[in-house]
């Protein structure tokens, strides 16, 4: 058994087949060959191995050729590994005496040297990499057409991957895939809200471990705890199990919370919001009761599909969601893309510093085609709900009028063409900048309402990568300059009487709920999973109490001690709940 | 050049792979000691050469660095020795050949595989 830690990004536990993908995604079950197909899969092993070896063979001289016989002899390297009378002699036994498909033998035997290697406390370990490298061409060819892929899963699996990008996580099938860990990959990344939107349980930043384990072996995956387990023992899986089955039980007495409002107990209506990236995931916000969509997320529209979405691609997706919530509000906030949401295409060259760099409203500014045709959609759409468009990262308020004059720019072109949208359809923008924070003030007057993006505000305030393990842990919703901006921005929207709402992980997760509310903001925007518990929080406190709680965080000057008082308040309002 | 015991990277042997095997009585196994010279140690291209020239010989050709002992004529065996530039290690050699097999090995040793001491090529 090995218990791996990473950062938990979707919650839920789960128990299920490990599906291993490497860097190209291969995928390398646990399968057996029947004894009389021995002999044919042996020669299938030793064919794969031959077109292997004339690869390296023709890439050795084309590099000869190229380069020169110094780099040429890394090929040798190469093909006196695949050749090495140890590792076929291993192959073939695995294949021939304990009936392993070849593609597994292949995995595993190979995968196991590659281990040996990493552990080397020297330059050999980089031959790992050659290792996986000859792993890769094996399976390549042994697969051949059949190579299968995660479009193609058709059975329960828990996927095991170096990284998922966030639209490799878009197209997970929910009905296959249980979970997923990846080596990669930190708090907030974009992986990380798409695993969450989808309520696929998720861990990841857990480091290299992909060596360890093969496909087909039991994993158990804690999304809650970010925990990944490899060979699990019957004792843990059944440990697991009664979690897996306790949680359905709180998930039904949360189902109740469905027709209840978002009230305090001193009688206080709070808003509680969903964030979605997908029309589908309506359904989900609806099912637990949520008050509208605070969060439209519609870069998701551009990562999923090859091809850049035209005018009714984009309407006919928000379309979807606006009549799904008849008449509820529904805020779809333009493209956020950029930095690690990536576009390759659409990048010029390779920015230094993509979260510094052209990405968001910036982009959207430059890229105007593609911005007037996502705005014309969006007021197509309000002709049909309750409608409200926000633009993300502003950070000068040149950048607000800018937005807010090419979007009277596009209003005016679909008047002349007699095409229905809601003239006076609200537009806010996102706070996730200090600088915005800063001038709210300002920029205040010039828009309906504002959502402050508790993510990108953090990192910026703090000048820390989230997906960065080395500095993760200074990520903290809870430090004073975090908290400090939130109160400023929330003071000054309650004092101008701009409705104001926190979308961002710290409105999802209930140990800030009380500190939240306390601070003045009656709105919420979560992902769907968190609805009933925020929900269950608001219900269960007085806004009076929050205050205090707020009050006495802000005093506070280190994230550590308000982390502590939080908690504390939180195992307090749980207790008194259950009581 | 001079040569440089260092304990403490070849102490550290990984568990070995396999096990390369104890050679059978009434063959004679000679051996020699040899030397890691190249900077960059027994890196790829030296292992491939290594396990390429033990092929030649019938006999068992096997390198022993402290407790671990590896087949020679396996590059992947030879790689988890990570034997570093200056490590001492024992070539053994068993069969009908051996005394050829231990000169031709060793010799590819003091030649230091061809490569310049200061190559920079892994």
């Amino acid at each position: 058994m090995l218990k791996l830690q990473g950062i938990a990004v979707s919650p839920g536990v789960t128990i299920g087949e490990a599906l291993v993908l490497d860097a190209v995604g291969f995928r390398i079950p646990r399968r057996f060959v029947e004894r009389s197909a021995v002999d044919t899969e042996l020669a299938r092993l030793a064919h794969a191995i031959t077109d292997t070896s004339r690869e390296m063979e023709q890439n050795r001289d084309r590099i000869r050729d190229e380069l020169g016989e110094q780099y040429a002899a890394i090929f040798d390297a190469h093909l006196a590994m695949l050749h090495d009378p140890r590792l076929q002699q291993e192959l073939t036994a695995a294949v021939r005496d304990r009936n392993w498909w070849p593609e597994y033998a292949v995995s595993r035997t190979l995968r196991r040297y590659a281990k040996v290697f990493q552990s080397l406390n020297n330059h050999i370990a980089q031959r790992a990499h050659d290792i996986y490298d000859i792993e890769k061409s094996l399976l390549r060819n042994l697969l051949g057409q059949r190579r299968e892929t995660l479009a193609a899963i058709s059975q329960p699996v828990i996927v095991l991957a170096h990284n998922l990008t966030p639209s490799e996580t878009a197209n997970l099938d929910r009905r296959f895939v249980k979970g997923f860990a990846t080596e990669l990959g930190g708090p907030g990344s974009h992986t990380a809200i798409v695993a969450e939107g989808l309520e696929i349980p998720a861990v990841v930043g857990l480091g290299p471990f992909l060596a360890d384990v093969s496909g087909g072996e039991p994993v158990i995956l804690d999304g809650n705890q970010g925990t990944v387990i490899l060979q699990p023992d019957e004792e843990t899986i059944a440990r697991y199990r009664l979690e897996e089955e306790s949680a359905k039980t709180v998930a039904v007495r949360l189902s109740r919370l469905r027709d209840l409002p978002g009230e305090t107990t001193d009688g206080e209506r709070i808003q509680i919001m969903g964030n979605i990236e997908f029309p589908s995931e309506v359904d989900q916000c609806i099912d637990r009761g949520c008050d509208g969509i605070g969060l439209y997320r519609t870069e998701f529209l551009y990562l999923t599909s090859r091809r850049e979405p035209n005018e009714e691609d984009h309407y006919e997706a928000y379309a979807a969601v606006v009549q799904a919530m008849a008449g509820k509000p529904v805020v779809i906030r333009t493209l956020d893309l950029g930095a690690d949401k990536m576009l390759t295409e659409r990048t010029p060259e390779e920015e230094r510093n993509p979260c510094l760099g052209l990405r968001s409203i910036r982009l959207s500014l430059r890229q105007l085609p593609m911005f007037r045709t996502q705005l014309r959609a969006i007021l197509r759409a309000s002709a049909l709900g309750d409608v409200r468009v926000m633009f993300p990262l502003i950070s000068t308020i040149v950048e607000l009028r800018q937005a807010r004059m090419v979007l009277a720019d596009v209003m005016e072109d679909l008047a002349e063409h007699g095409i229905e949208f809601n003239r006076s359809m609200p537009v806010g923008m996102m706070v996730e900048t200090p600088a915005a924070a800063v001038m709210l003030d300002a920029f205040i007057k010039e828009v309906d309402f504002v959502s402050i993006g508790t993510n990108d505000l953090i990192q910026y305030t703090l000048a820390v990568d989230r997906g960065n393990k080395e500095v993760a842990d200074l990520y903290n919703a809870c430090d004073p300059a975090v908290l400090r901006l939130l109160r400023r921005s929330l003071d000054v929207a309650a004092e101008a009487g701009v409705p104001a709402n926190v979308c961002g992980q710290m409105s999802g997760n209930v140990m800030y709920t009380q500190l939240l509310l306390g601070m003045g903001l009656r709105q919420l925007s979560v992902p769907a999973s968190a609805i009933p518990e925020i929900k269950q929080a608001c219900r269960s406190v007085s806004v009076a109490d929050c205050r205090l709680i707020a009050e006495k965080a802000l005093a506070m000057d280190g994230a550590r001690e308000v982390k502590t008082y939080l908690r504390d308040q939180l195992r307090r309002l749980l207790a008194e709940t259950v009581a | 050049m001079p040569m440089v015991w260092c304990p403490e990277m070849t102490a550290k042997s990984q568990e070995s792979l396999h096990d390369a095997g104890t050679p059978s009585s009434h063959e004679e196994t000679i051996s020699r000691e040899v030397v890691v010279a190249n900077s960059q140690g027994l890196h790829a291209r030296p292992a491939e050469r290594l396990a390429r020239e033990a092929r030649r010989w019938q006999s068992r050709i096997e390198l022993v660095a402290d407790s671990h002992r590896v087949d020679g004529k396996s590059i992947l065996d030879v790689l988890t020795l990570a034997a570093e530039a200056g490590t001492r290690l024992v070539v053994e050699a068993t069969g009908p050949d051996a005394r050829e097999a231990l000169e031709a090995i060793g010799s590819l040793f003091d030649r230091n595989f061809n490569e310049h001491a200061g190559s920079q090529d892994s």
